[in-house]
């Protein structure tokens, strides 16, 4: 699907903000950790926007997605609510899973977010069996199931893409791969030429995009849904990319060669898009605008959530089982 | 009421339920053949290939595969061929079935049952012969259930299939050609609810699953010797009958626990522990367990033999208390 003139320009004014909101929560996440407002591990994905923009707007609300550690924007762009994200971060009452989930298990299952996971390639299964799911239940839905490079040297990777080409279930496998996995390089653990050689032995096509460039994935990713939803089986979208920050909210990033962060930063997607969108005379104020729209947005969740009340420890013994619940002492 | 072995109740459970509810399917290696014991047949006549799957063997996806389904909507039954290869599914089971909906603040609603046929089976030695139900009791989240009769297995079934918690659901493979009674329509029985199998004074014996047709053989053979055990197959061990155990500790005073798996680190420890914090060691005038020693299980039917709990352990284990 190639837009054009007007329509396309929308469209890519609408990945260009959705971009700003993701990088504005977790600019303001980190800020708000360093200030001791958050506690427990962030695993943000400055740099890697382009892709949950790019997938997630080719999704329907009741299309589904799973997400990996890394799953802030995918929940995002996936139509989560921003004061439950935030609040869910905070540890408080109103987040999303009331406080017992955090950064690393965001979910919100009523825009089809069936969860962040904090096992690497944990949410691969997950999303394959809602695929089938969905199919047994008759819907036209489908799945998008994001893991990262480093996820594709764990079992569950294999026995998902097989599973999911011998049911022809429609899932898209959305490998974003930032070239590391956690501190080591993947390259350097990973044997053959990588995750499209793999999904294409097992016949899942798989189409590989610049993960950096937001209407390259749009693009691609608006195609591949296409065919799902039309029934052509799980397809792999492979999407190249660069983790500007540390692993963690406590890894500086150091170890990192200076010169190939210098570089990921001239190629970050925001940047790119902006410089794209200006080009085609789209005025600075409107761009700055919607930037700026968008870190008041979590300013001021942030300074909601930071108001909110905690959960009162009671909750802690809920949402347990039904039938063999234990009561509080 | 019908006369039928274990293995063909639990088929009618799952049959019934299947007609019942349209979101309630199976997937598991080899169930469209009928499954490994015959537990499925005529399953794919009567639903089709998308309601009784025979996946490849890839047990992180039957596992994950099976929640995944649960969080849209369905309702599957998660067929693991023999207990011991969920150890290939840990991370599904443990990690995810078990925690998402603690984990999200309630919104998901992981509603599977785990069929897992346990224990030792015809020499079938160290890899498939293994009782770890003790493992599950420690992870929040699940309902553990260890029937050990035809009506227990298909009432208890019914109420796995229907239950909104995940249900590790322990069918007793040894136990499968074992015959009872099992009526038409099957009601569910409710977790958490022990079986009276035998009514006595002198001691409590507590147990489940495989063992508890010795264990029976064993109360018939005690009252022959003057000695009257009351004898609670629990059927759950997530949630356990603590208050049917209390009250019948509480008359005799004696506690035996009796179950397959090794003796250390068993659900029998915390039964007893448990009996110890409510009625207070004054009540209780001695204690015992009887499983198997923290062995593999040998395949050579003599070595799995000196192994395996069996009627004279128990009779034994049971004088001994008494003399106590
Ligand atoms: C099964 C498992 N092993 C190890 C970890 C620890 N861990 C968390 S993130 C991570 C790196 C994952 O790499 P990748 O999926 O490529 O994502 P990235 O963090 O590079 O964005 C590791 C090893 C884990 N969470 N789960």
């Amino acid at each position: 699907m190639t837009n054009t003139g007007g329509d396309n320009r929308a469209r890519l004014i609408t990945l260009y903000g959705t971009m700003c909101r993701i990088r504005a929560f977790e600019e303001t996440a980190l800020a708000a950790h360093k200030a001791g407002e958050i506690p427990g591990p962030l695993h943000v994905s400055i740099g890697q926007e382009a892709v949950a923009a790019g997938v997630c707007g080719n999704l329907r609300r009741d299309d589904r997605i799973t997400s990996n550690h890394r799953g802030h924007g995918h929940a995002l762009a996936k139509g989560a609510g921003v004061s439950g994200m935030m609040e869910e971060l905070f540890g408080r009452a109103g987040g999303h899973c009331r406080g017992k989930g955090g950064s690393m298990h965001i979910a919100d299952f009523s825009v089809g977010m069936l969860g962040a996971n904090g096992v690497v390639a944990g949410g691969i299964p997950i999303a394959v069996g809602a695929a089938q799911g969905i199919k047994l239940l008759g819907a036209d839905s489908i799945v998008a199931c994001f893991f990262g490079d480093g996820a594709i040297n764990r079992g569950p990777f294999l026995e998902g893409l097989n599973w999911a080409v011998l049911y022809r279930l429609p899932v898209l496998f959305v490998c974003e791969d930032n070239g590391v996995a956690a501190f080591t390089a993947t390259a350097s653990v990973t044997a053959g030429p990588g995750v499209a050689a793999r999904a294409q032995s097992l016949g899942v096509p798989c189409t590989s995009v610049d993960g950096n460039d937001a209407a390259a994935v749009d693009e691609a990713a608006a195609r591949l849904v296409a065919e799902i939803r039309g029934g052509s089986g799980p397809r792999l979208l492979h999407a190249t990319t660069y983790r500007i920050t540390g692993h963690t909210s406590s890894d500086p990033a150091a170890w990192r060669d200076p010169a190939a962060v210098a570089a990921a930063k001239e190629a970050e997607p925001i940047g790119r898009l902006r410089a794209r969108l200006l080009a085609e005379g789209v005025p600075a104020a409107m761009l700055d605008g919607i930037q700026g729209e968008a870190r008041a947005e979590m300013t001021h969740a942030r300074e909601d959530a930071l108001s909110a009340p905690w959960p009162d420890p009671a909750i802690a013994w809920e949402d347990v089982q039904d039938c063999g619940a234990v009561e509080a002492h | 009421m019908a006369q039928v072995t274990l293995v063909e109740a639990a088929r009618l459970a799952a049959l019934q339920e299947m007609r019942r509810d349209p979101t309630v399917w199976v997937l598991g290696e080899d169930v469209a053949r009928g499954g490994l014991f015959g537990q499925y047949r005529g399953f794919l006549d009567e639903f089709g290939a998308d309601r009784i799957v025979s996946t490849p063997i890839s047990e992180s996806m039957i596992m994950g595969g099976g929640l995944g389904a649960a969080l849209v909507g369905t309702r599957p039954i998660i067929e693991m061929r023999i207990f011991d290869f969920v150890m290939c599914a840990m991370d599904e089971l443990v990690n995810q079935v078990a925690k998402v909906r603690y984990m999200f603040g309630g919104q998901a609603k992981p509603a599977v049952v785990v069929r897992m046929p346990h224990g030792i089976w015809r020499n079938s030695a160290a890899q498939h012969s293994q009782t770890l139900e003790s493992w599950f009791t420690h992870i929040p989240g699940v309902i553990v259930a260890v029937p050990a009769t035809p009506a227990d297995t298909a009432g208890l079934l019914v109420s796995a299939i229907r239950s909104d918690d995940p249900v590790l659901f322990f069918d007793p493979k040894n136990l499968f050609p074992l015959t009872g009674e099992v009526p038409a329509v099957i009601d569910p029985i409710p977790f958490g609810k022990a079986r009276l199998a035998r009514a006595g004074k002198d001691l409590t014996i507590v147990t489940w699953s495989a063992i508890v047709p010795q264990v029976e053989e064993a109360g018939a053979m005690l009252a022959e010797r003057g000695i009257e055990a009351e004898i609670l197959d629990l059927r759950t061990l997530w949630p356990w009958d603590e208050e049917a155990v209390a009250a019948s500790l509480h008359r005799t005073g004696r506690l035996l626990v009796a179950h397959e798996a090794v003796t250390v680190g068993g659900f029998g420890g915390e039964v007893v522990a448990r009996m110890v914090e409510r009625l207070g060691p004054a009540a209780i005038k001695a204690v015992a367990r009887v499983g198997q020693p923290r062995v593999p299980v040998p395949f050579a039917p003599p070595l799995e033999d000196a192994l395996k709990p069996d009627t004279a352990k128990i009779v034994a284990a049971a004088e001994a208390l008494m003399r106590r």
